[in-house]
């Protein structure tokens, strides 16, 4: 589905990404986790061409995404949730949710609108269909930016720390709607400091430190026998705090 | 020569109100297709200064330092001398929207630039992220935002367009100020000056007030919206991330 061949990425002098190799089966739920500045995010930017890797190839189902076709791909196969929502703010609920489905996947207002309302009623905010964006709590506001996600009705969804920006009450309200989500046939890439989520649903974990990918398995043996020594020291930090 | 102020110098300026009414009617209709003109190169080269494609942005730079740094009276002479010369010529009303409508284009390109600056780059990577292109994304995701940045120091420019008419006096243009200094000298007409001149600036203003005012308030209106929309946000703080512990599964 999503498969990194050798993927450098450089900003200016700083080596940001270092030969990495990833491939994430479809329907898998892969959660990427590690320090600060350590690339996750630029990983998954890299993955719907947010950010083109200096080097190295990106296939999104078998096609290799260019500058050229990106948007192309990138609408048929991906959507992404970012950490500071990025709702539309000129725009009311509904209509952040049915722009795309109109513009861009050829749906009638009608379809579009009962494809909204669906998704609505999957993240629980149905009745903030004709609110604006900024009238909303965090947590509703990234509910409603998954459920923008969702109206795209892609195969995979890439999410940046989706409730790194929401107060501590908060996000369980999002992270149970990811969970919900997790049950579905959806690729799910998943950056997170929640290892709560990442034990309960990840099939796949990624540990990336200073550009490279240093350690990947399944949860279980992430949780209880982490080899690599950085990743010991950063579960055995994060899971004290 | 007539007493700046005599009645006689208004009876004058009277009998030839149609002089003063074509002037003025010569100065707006300029003054609209230059507008025209000016905001379609703005947003064309605006587009271009904030868009990914180097060649463009260059040029659009080089347009906006060119025309912002010589003066307009300069440009229009030479749109239409220039091509006089050339045997070229396109007549004065043509010269004159052509030079206005660059000259304000390249201040409008600025403000148009400056608006679409002024969204959050979060905003572009969420339509790109949803597969929209660029000119979508800035048909309905940026620049429908950008308008409350972008009108008021529009209107500006639209104001200092039709102020600007006047330059079209260099180059023999009917405007209204070309008309009202050809009243004032004039052999039949001449001597009238206070009042034609009176007249000449009530006429201006009487077009560029209102929209001044009409900016002004819909700057206002805008203000009033973003603080409650402000207000909304803030009730919901968004702190940087906390590392927690995970829930239990
Ligand atoms: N647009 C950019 N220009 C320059 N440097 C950048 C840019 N984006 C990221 N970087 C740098 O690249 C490195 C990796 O950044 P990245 O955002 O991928 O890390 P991250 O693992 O997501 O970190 P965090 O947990 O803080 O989000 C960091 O050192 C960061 O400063
Ligand atoms: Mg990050």
């Amino acid at each position: 589905m999503i498969r990194l061949e050798h993927v450098n990425k450089f900003f200016g002098e700083l080596h940001v990404l270092k030969d990495v190799n990833l491939t994430v089966a479809e329907g898998e739920k892969l959660v990427i986790i590690g320090p600060s500045g350590s690339g996750k995010s630029t990983t998954v930017r890299c993955m719907n061409f947010l950010e083109e890797p200096t080097s190295g190839k990106v296939f999104i189902n078998g096609t290799e995404l260019t500058a050229r076709n990106k948007t192309r791909v990138v609408r048929e196969n991906l959507s992404m949730v970012f950490q500071s929502f990025n709702l539309y703010p000129h725009m009311s609920v509904l209509r952040n949710l049915t722009l795309a489905p109109t513009k861009l996947h050829g749906k009638s207002k009608a379809q579009a609108e009962e494809l909204a309302y669906h998704y609505l009623d999957v993240v629980g905010l149905r009745d903030k269909a004709h609110v604006y964006p900024t009238t909303l709590s965090g947590g509703q506001q990234q509910r409603i930016a998954i459920a923008r996600a969702l109206c795209a009705e892609t195969k995979i969804i890439l999410f940046d720390e989706p409730t790194s920006a929401l107060d501590p009450e908060t996000i369980q309200e999002v992270l149970d709607v990811m969970i919900r989500l997790a049950d579905e046939k959806i690729t799910m890439v998943v950056v997170t400091h929640e290892m709560g989520f990442a034990r309960q649903v990840a099939d796949r974990v990624v540990f990336m430190d200073g550009g490279q990918i240093i350690e990947e398995g399944t949860p279980e043996h992430f949780f209880t026998h982490p080899e690599n020594e950085r990743v010991q020291q950063f579960l055995g930090k994060i899971l004290r705090n | 020569m007539l007493s700046a102020f005599s009645p006689e110098a208004w009876a004058r300026v009277w009998a030839f109100r149609d002089t003063f009414l074509l002037g003025l009617w010569t100065t707006v209709s300029t003054a609209v297709l230059a507008i025209l003109l000016a905001f379609s190169l703005g947003l064309l080269f605006g587009l271009f200064s904030t868009g990914k494609i180097r060649l463009l942005r260059v040029i659009a730079r080089v347009y906006v330092e060119i025309i912002q740094n010589t003066p307009i009276v300069l440009q229009l002479c030479f749109m239409y001398y220039a091509l006089v010369y050339a045997k070229r010529s396109i007549g004065i009303a043509a010269a004159g929207i052509l030079a206005l409508g660059i000259y304000h284009g390249a201040y409008m390109a600025e403000v148009i630039r400056a608006g679409i600056e002024a969204i959050p780059k979060g905003q572009f990577e969420a339509a790109q992220s949803q597969g929209f292109s660029y000119i979508q994304q800035m048909g309905y995701i940026i620049l429908p935002q950008s308008v409350k940045v972008i009108l008021p120091p529009m209107v500006n420019q639209v104001v200092n367009l039709i102020k600007n008419t006047s330059c079209l006096y260099i180059i023999g243009g009917a405007d209204l100020i070309s008309q009202t200094y050809s009243f004032v000298t004039g052999a039949s007409t001449g001597g009238a000056y206070g009042p034609a001149y009176i007249v000449c600036g009530v006429m201006f203003f009487c077009v560029c007030f209102p929209l001044s005012r009409l900016a002004g308030r819909w700057e206002e209106r805008l203000k009033v919206r973003d603080r409650r929309a402000v207000a909304a946000v803030s009730s919901g703080p968004i702190p940087r991330r906390v590392i927690r512990r995970g829930q239990k599964p």
